[in-house]
């Protein structure tokens, strides 16, 4: 199977195609509006501090300690072992934030042997600012892009293309609010980067598109038939390239650990939705806008000096 | 064609300088002649390392207020010295609002602040015996700038003392430092020294009034204010300070005659100065070092969390001067050895102009941090030769060649990665690596397909590597670029982690670009052009 070579008649299906992706985002908002994200400290501030005893962690005892000095929304669970542990303190206003766990460690220093693997303290100001910093960064990103685009080809592959994008967007923030996986920098850095994933695979339809609306001499020819045979003609570099990101994300989610995982399983599923959308979303966009050969061709006319 | 054209030269030159600048980053030891051509090891984050990174935010308005409260009391005492006369002064945050008594008065004082603040204020005229003085923007930027100028030395100094290699201490933004110490073991001790605002104040005892008086009523002079001793005593202080930290230039921490801790204090030449003459004239009477740390606390005020910084001031020794003091002197009175020694650092660093707080915080153990590499290598090594295997299964000796240029492009980022001044390796920038693997083979599938469907179409062979590159450059091109415009928005706009993502991602885009193109064309170009005296008549594609 060394070939890709479909005739399928991907067209056909693109109204319910529509009507699926409207479904699937209109879940995800409402699970974003439900159920909200699980931020991390990133974006909603707090402490996170990783610890790796010698022996068994005293789990309990800390859980008491932290009752005791009034951080009772704080967690601590094991973390791959019963001597590894993981404390999550959520932001309090109060005035010893930051040295909690410096008081913490010197209280354990007394009594057990530990290495202090990690500590995460983001304040509430900071985190409201690096989310609506990277909110910003999204925008600009994708208002260039949209531009980009429109120079390049026509205003309408624009839409396609950022509609897509939205689309790719929405269903990852909501199937981490769905499945509560932590919502940190790293996977706001994975969104970002499946948006630039996902409007490769736009463009490489587009761009065929484009061509064979260029190449068709008739002009009343069947757009449809025309989007249809482009996206098979880029199907299998569609199919390929997925797979061999696919092979390198999935190595960075088994072997890349903890820190990783929320990243690598965003861009796993950003690239799953992107291969996706581009076939459908962006494509089925143009048809639903009606575009067609004189579009493109009259414009090729326009071009010529 | 040509077996050694312009752009097989290039492509040569760029081998030779990708495996060069990437050798030193593989291998443990970098051999002299690499050293020598500048060859360096890449820089690796924090996350890798192990470290400390603390975000500190400088209360400037805290800087701002206790300006506008010194300038106000000289204005007042400036006026009253001139015998300007007033029924109401009303001291604000940055301006004050002052009612004269007459016209007359109004202008000698507008001429008095005008003489001796110039742009200081900016004077505005409410009627004929008002008017309201407000700092100058231009001070106030001034005094934030200098501020925040003098926070950072001082932290620097600081962190020199703690004896790291390669620390970073810099400004970020208008009201923040940044501080990263790389590799450094005693967290709680780094918090400790860059936190600490600890300073010193001297000043005269009130000893005209009666101290316990003064508690009862609770009613002081205006120039002097209550303290307690270590005793729990009463003592009233004058307001004047005789020397602040400021002017001490160097602090070492020791013993005195009965092995109670102590610090060694020089002063600077113009508080050399006035020390002299303070304490000349006051020989036989008390003097008190007060201890001076302020700690800011987050408040609900209003349904508004707001920082309050609060100001705790310590007596720790009061004694009766017994000669004119002047450089260099002891002070004494100190809890411990380690405070002593402490305080001396804290007043060898430099003073803080401004109160300041730790709104971040990431610490790296150094065992996670090699963990992470080991973890980042694993992940990119295995998804490496997964992609290898799959190329070569699917586009056979065109995988060859799209193998070859991965590597080279690998190669290629991290010797561009090594050689760029300030680009740092973190564990994202290894996942921009790996999808940058992913993604690099993609100009190759999609040159690749189209060279097959140019050959399905009926061309030649030859024609057919022609078509494919020629036909598939512009995709790939805006592919590639639409990719780049995300990138560098993530650089401007990221932070720490996701700026090392944006930097691997940007310069593996672009590297990928010149690999998969120029590169693979070369390999095709060479493989088949030694066959075409035979004809091709079948890419092994």
């Amino acid at each position: 199977m060394r070939n890709i070579n479909i005739n399928f008649n991907f067209m056909v299906w693109h109204r319910k195609a529509v009507y699926v992706s409207l479904f699937l985002i209109f879940v995800s908002l409402v699970s974003i509006f439900t159920r909200g994200l699980n931020y991390g400290v990133d974006f909603n501030g707090g402490t996170i501090i990783e610890i790796s005893f010698e022996n068994s962690a005293p789990i309990e005892k800390i859980r008491n300690y932290l009752q005791d000095n009034n951080y009772e929304k704080s967690s601590v669970q094991y973390f791959g072992s019963n001597k590894d542990i993981l404390i999550r303190i959520p932001n309090i206003i109060s005035a010893s934030e930051s040295s909690l766990s410096n008081t913490l460690i010197s209280k354990l220093n007394n009594e057990y042997t530990f290495s202090l693997k990690r500590v995460e303290y983001v304040g509430a100001q900071v985190g409201e600012e690096l989310r609506d910093q990277g909110i910003l960064a999204a925008l600009i990103a994708l208002a260039l892009i949209m531009i980009y685009i429109t120079l390049r080809f026509e205003y309408r592959f624009s839409i396609g293309a950022i509609l897509a994008l939205l689309h790719d967007v929405f269903l990852i923030i909501g199937i981490f609010s769905i499945t509560q996986i932590e919502f940190n920098l790293s996977v706001f850095a994975a969104i970002l980067a499946v948006i630039g994933y996902s409007l490769n695979d736009t463009i490489v339809v587009f761009d065929r598109i484009r061509e064979n609306f260029k190449n068709s001499i008739i002009e009343n020819i069947d757009t449809e038939d025309l989007t249809n045979s482009s996206i098979n003609q880029t199907l299998s570099r569609t199919l390929i390239t997925s797979l061999t990101t696919l092979l390198v994300l999935i190595s960075l989610l088994i072997f890349g650990g903890e820190i990783l995982f929320g990243f690598s399983f965003a861009l796993i599923a950003g690239v799953i939705i992107g291969t996706y959308s581009s076939i459908y979303i962006a494509s089925s966009t143009l048809l639903i806008m009606n575009i067609s050969v004189k579009d493109i061709v009259i414009e090729i006319d326009e071009d010529k000096p | 064609m040509k077996i050694l054209s312009l752009k097989r030269i290039i492509v040569i030159i760029v081998l030779i300088f990708s495996v060069v600048y990437s050798l030193p980053t593989f291998f443990s030891e970098t051999p002299n002649w690499l050293t020598s051509l500048n060859a360096k090891k890449m820089n690796l984050g924090l996350d890798l390392k192990g470290g400390v990174h603390f975000l500190m935010e400088v209360d400037l308005d805290e800087v701002v207020s206790s300006k506008s409260k010194k300038l106000s009391s000289d204005i007042r005492s400036q006026l009253r010295k001139e015998k300007v006369r007033y029924v109401n002064f009303d001291h604000q945050l940055t301006d004050i609002n002052i009612e004269f008594i007459n016209n007359d008065n109004y202008k000698k004082a507008e001429k008095l602040i005008k003489n001796n603040y110039q742009e200081t204020f900016e004077i505005t005229k409410i009627s004929d015996a008002k008017m309201n003085i407000a700092i100058s923007d231009k001070t106030l930027n001034e005094l934030r700038i200098a501020a925040i100028k003098q926070n950072t030395t001082t932290l620097r100094n600081r962190v020199n003392e703690l004896g790291v290699a390669e620390p970073i201490v810099q400004q970020s933004g208008k009201t923040r430092i940044v501080v990263e110490l790389p590799g450094i073991k005693d967290t709680t001790r780094a918090k400790e020294i860059i936190g600490a605002t600890a300073t010193l104040e001297f000043k005269m005892v009130d000893e005209d009034s009666d101290p316990y008086a003064a508690e009862s009523s609770n009613q002081t002079s205006l120039s002097s204010k209550l303290y307690y001793d270590d005793t729990g005593q009463p003592v009233l202080l004058k307001r004047d300070v005789i020397l602040t930290g400021e002017n001490i230039v160097d602090a070492s921490s020791g013993f005195d005659r009965n092995s109670r801790p102590s610090v060694n204090i020089t002063l600077d030449n113009p508080g050399a100065k006035r020390f002299a003459n303070i304490t000349d004239e006051n020989i036989g009477k008390l003097m008190a070092v007060l201890f001076i740390e302020s700690k800011s606390e987050q408040k609900i005020i209003g349904g508004e969390s707001k920082r309050i910084t609060k100001k705790y001031e310590k007596i720790i020794s009061i004694a009766t001067i017994q000669e004119r003091l002047s450089k260099s002197f002891q002070i004494t009175g100190l809890d411990s050895p380690k405070q002593a020694r402490d305080l001396s650092l804290y007043l060898r660093a430099g003073s803080m102009a401004a109160p300041m707080y730790i709104v971040e915080e990431r610490t790296i153990g150094p065992s996670l941090g090699a963990d992470n590499i080991e973890k980042g290598k694993i992940s990119v090594i295995i998804g490496l030769i997964l992609v290898l295997f799959f190329m070569v299964y699917y586009y056979r000796v065109f995988g060859l060649f799209a193998n070859s240029a991965l590597i080279i492009n690998i190669l290629l980022i991290v010797s561009i990665m090594s050689l760029i001044p300030g680009a740092t390796l973190t564990l994202p920038g290894i996942a921009g690596i790996v999808l940058t693997v992913g993604m690099a083979v993609d100009a190759n599938v999609l040159i690749f397909e189209r060279v097959k469907e140019e050959i399905r179409n009926g061309s030649t062979p030859l024609a057919s590597i022609e078509l494919g590159y020629k036909k598939a450059f512009s995709t790939i091109a805006d592919a590639n670029i639409t990719t780049l415009i995300a990138s560098i928005i993530l650089f401007i706009f990221g932070t720490g982690p996701i700026k090392g993502f944006a930097v691997t991602l940007s310069i593996g885009v672009i590297c990928s670009m010149f690999t998969a193109i120029i590169v693979t064309r070369i390999l095709a170009d060479i493989t088949y052009e030694k066959n075409s005296n035979l004809r091709v008549k079948k890419l092994n594609i």
